[in-house]
């Protein structure tokens, strides 16, 4: 992936979307405009109902946008989705109970009109043993806890080697502890595969410990507020948070959130 | 924030401290399980011992209802008579519960594929799916006449409605995320339907079935009523007719066994088809 670590991974410019329903319109997102570099980890971080799934949903082309231009790996979203470069994390996991973790994480090479694997990329079960759940490959989704799905999901998600990963509050129904081993096995992750992440969530801490920037979008309209950047050591480990650096921008990020 | 620690699984569950507490929980629960089977068992004897003591004590005279040792005698004699009407019952039913409940299939993926179809005809079939049956019969005695393939289409058309009704629902009990999935994944409209639609609906089926199981044996019964020289319906109106309360007592019963076996057969392929579900409790 190093020779298009110049370029752009995602692109949006003056991205508007709107839903309408009998109550009248909504306007989930208006004029936003952001770059994301191939290889980085952008965190979204914003009030409930700022439009931060939504701005996902348009990347995954899942939602059109009313206006605005949106380029994905240098095309528009629905043919990199065609081509697999987008795997996607849902809050609630959405696996299917009747199948094993193993079949779960199978299930992109079932569906899509998707042959085997590109060659190289890891399979399913070096996939469950990248998120740390070998061992669990025959175990169905109401046998595993909350965070073991989450890793299920992720694996899926990394099926077949996709160049962006998007998640959608992956971690906001765990524990703490659960999520902060997430949180530091996710950058490990990002880190072995060179993925690009976009990863959402109402959590300061969480925003400031992954992102390299923080994009802040306020609500209603869900516009950007202010794009953060995080400068921290590299690796990051759970201590940065107790370090000066990580509580300054805690601190700045809580007081823009409360404007938002 | 809310913070709900992810419940440990057994496997991570504690030190051997907990073994003692384990084994007293099991016996426990076998326990309760052995009651769970031999209630019912003793509810049953006690009520029998009622009846039998009310026809005494009364002195109700044989016409009116017999005494349960009569019945459990009149099966015994007439086990051949009431074996070979419950045959022609027990086809109907199985028929009309295969044809039912196939056609319901078939027309509850047409109606998800179809959304205009969906919305002109799906009301249509709550609405008569809210009928009872004992009402829907006699219409459609009227409308089919006699024979073994009007009874079978009776008991089809009572599985149908509750089958389709459950079916559709089904297919469409789908969550929003998993569609999200798939759209994500690229999945065309068959695979969505094969991989998630079809396993979502497979519970949904099943409480169907199992409703479908007795009605269908309840359409074939009624479905003899009228103007049929053989099966469990015909008998019963036969006794009805002859005041022989011993042998309408008996093939009520017959009627009832084979009724019950048949959902239990469905329920033991519903524990094989959703083994995949975790326990309800029940
Ligand atoms: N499918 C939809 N139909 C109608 N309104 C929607 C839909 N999805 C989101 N919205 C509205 O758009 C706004 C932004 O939603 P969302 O992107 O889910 O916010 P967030 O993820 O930041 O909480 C909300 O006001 C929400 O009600
Ligand atoms: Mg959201």
């Amino acid at each position: 992936m190093s020779e298009t670590l110049a370029g752009a991974a995602i692109e949006c410019r003056d991205v508007t979307v709107r839903f309408s329903s009998d109550r009248g319109s909504v306007t989930a997102l208006e004029n936003v405009s952001l770059t994301l570099m191939e290889g980085g980890f952008l965190t979204l971080l914003g009030p409930s109902g700022c439009g931060k799934s939504t701005l996902l949903r348009v990347i995954a082309d899942i939602v059109q946008p009313v206006a605005g231009a949106v380029s994905v790996l240098g095309q528009p979203p629905a043919g990199a989705r065609r081509d697999r470069q987008i795997g996607f994390v849902f809050q609630d996991a959405a696996l299917l109970p009747w199948r094993n973790a193993l079949d779960n994480v199978r299930l992109p090479l079932e569906v899509g009109g998707r042959r085997g694997l590109p060659a190289g990329s890891p399979g399913p079960e070096a996939l469950l043993d990248l998120v740390g759940l070998s061992g669990w490959e025959k175990a169905l989704p109401h046998e595993l806890s909350g965070g073991m799905r989450q890793r299920v999901a992720i694996a899926r998600a990394l099926l077949g080697g996709p160049r962006i990963l998007l998640m959608d509050e992956p971690f906001g129904a765990l524990d703490e502890i659960t999520r902060d081993r997430l949180n530091e096995e996710l950058l490990r992750i990002w880190r072995d595969t060179g993925t690009t992440i976009v990863f959402v969530t109402h959590s300061i801490y969480e925003a400031a410990f992954l992102g390299q920037h923080v994009l802040m979008l306020a609500a209603r309209p869900g516009r950007v507020r202010e794009l953060v950047p995080v400068d921290l050591p590299e690796p990051r480990h759970l201590s940065v948070r107790e370090t000066p650096r990580f509580v300054a921008l805690a601190a700045h990020l809580r007081a823009v959130l409360e404007t938002c | 924030m809310s913070v709900t620690i992810a419940s440990a699984s057994p496997r991570d569950a504690g030190p051997a401290a907990g073994d003692d507490l384990d084994a007293a929980w099991h016996a426990t629960q076998r326990r309760l399980r052995l009651r769970r089977r031999i209630m019912p068992l003793a509810g049953g004897a006690g009520l029998l011992f009622i009846w039998w003591a009310l026809i005494a004590v009364f002195h109700v005279r044989p016409f009116i209802a017999p005494s349960p040792e009569v019945v459990a005698v009149t099966v015994y004699q007439k086990f051949g008579i009431l074996m070979a009407n419950l045959l022609p019952t027990a086809i109907e039913a199985v028929c009309g519960f295969l044809l039912g409940n196939l056609t319901a299939i078939v027309i509850a993926t047409a109606f998800v594929h179809r959304k205009t179809l969906e919305e002109a005809f799906f009301p249509i079939a709550v609405l008569i799916n809210s009928i009872p049956v004992v009402a829907k019969a006699p219409i459609l005695i009227l409308l089919l006449g006699n024979g073994l393939a009007p009874k079978i289409a009776i008991a089809a058309i009572v599985c149908f409605f509750p089958t389709l009704v459950n079916m559709v629902r089904g297919l469409e009990a789908v969550s929003p995320q998993a569609m999200e999935l798939m759209h994500v994944l690229s999945a065309s409209k068959r695979e969505i339907f094969v991989k998630l639609r079809l396993p979502t609906s497979v519970p949904y089926l099943f409480s169907a079935l199992k409703i479908a199981a007795s009605t269908s044996v309840v359409g074939a019964i009624v479905g003899e009523w009228i103007g049929s020289q053989e099966g469990i319906g015909a008998l019963i109106i036969q006794a009805t007719y002859n005041f022989d309360s011993a042998l309408l007592y008996a093939t009520v019963l017959c009627g009832s066994c084979f009724s019950v076996l048949f959902f239990l057969t469905i329920r033991l392929i519903e524990r094989v088809a959703v083994s995949w579900q975790p326990d309800t409790g029940h």
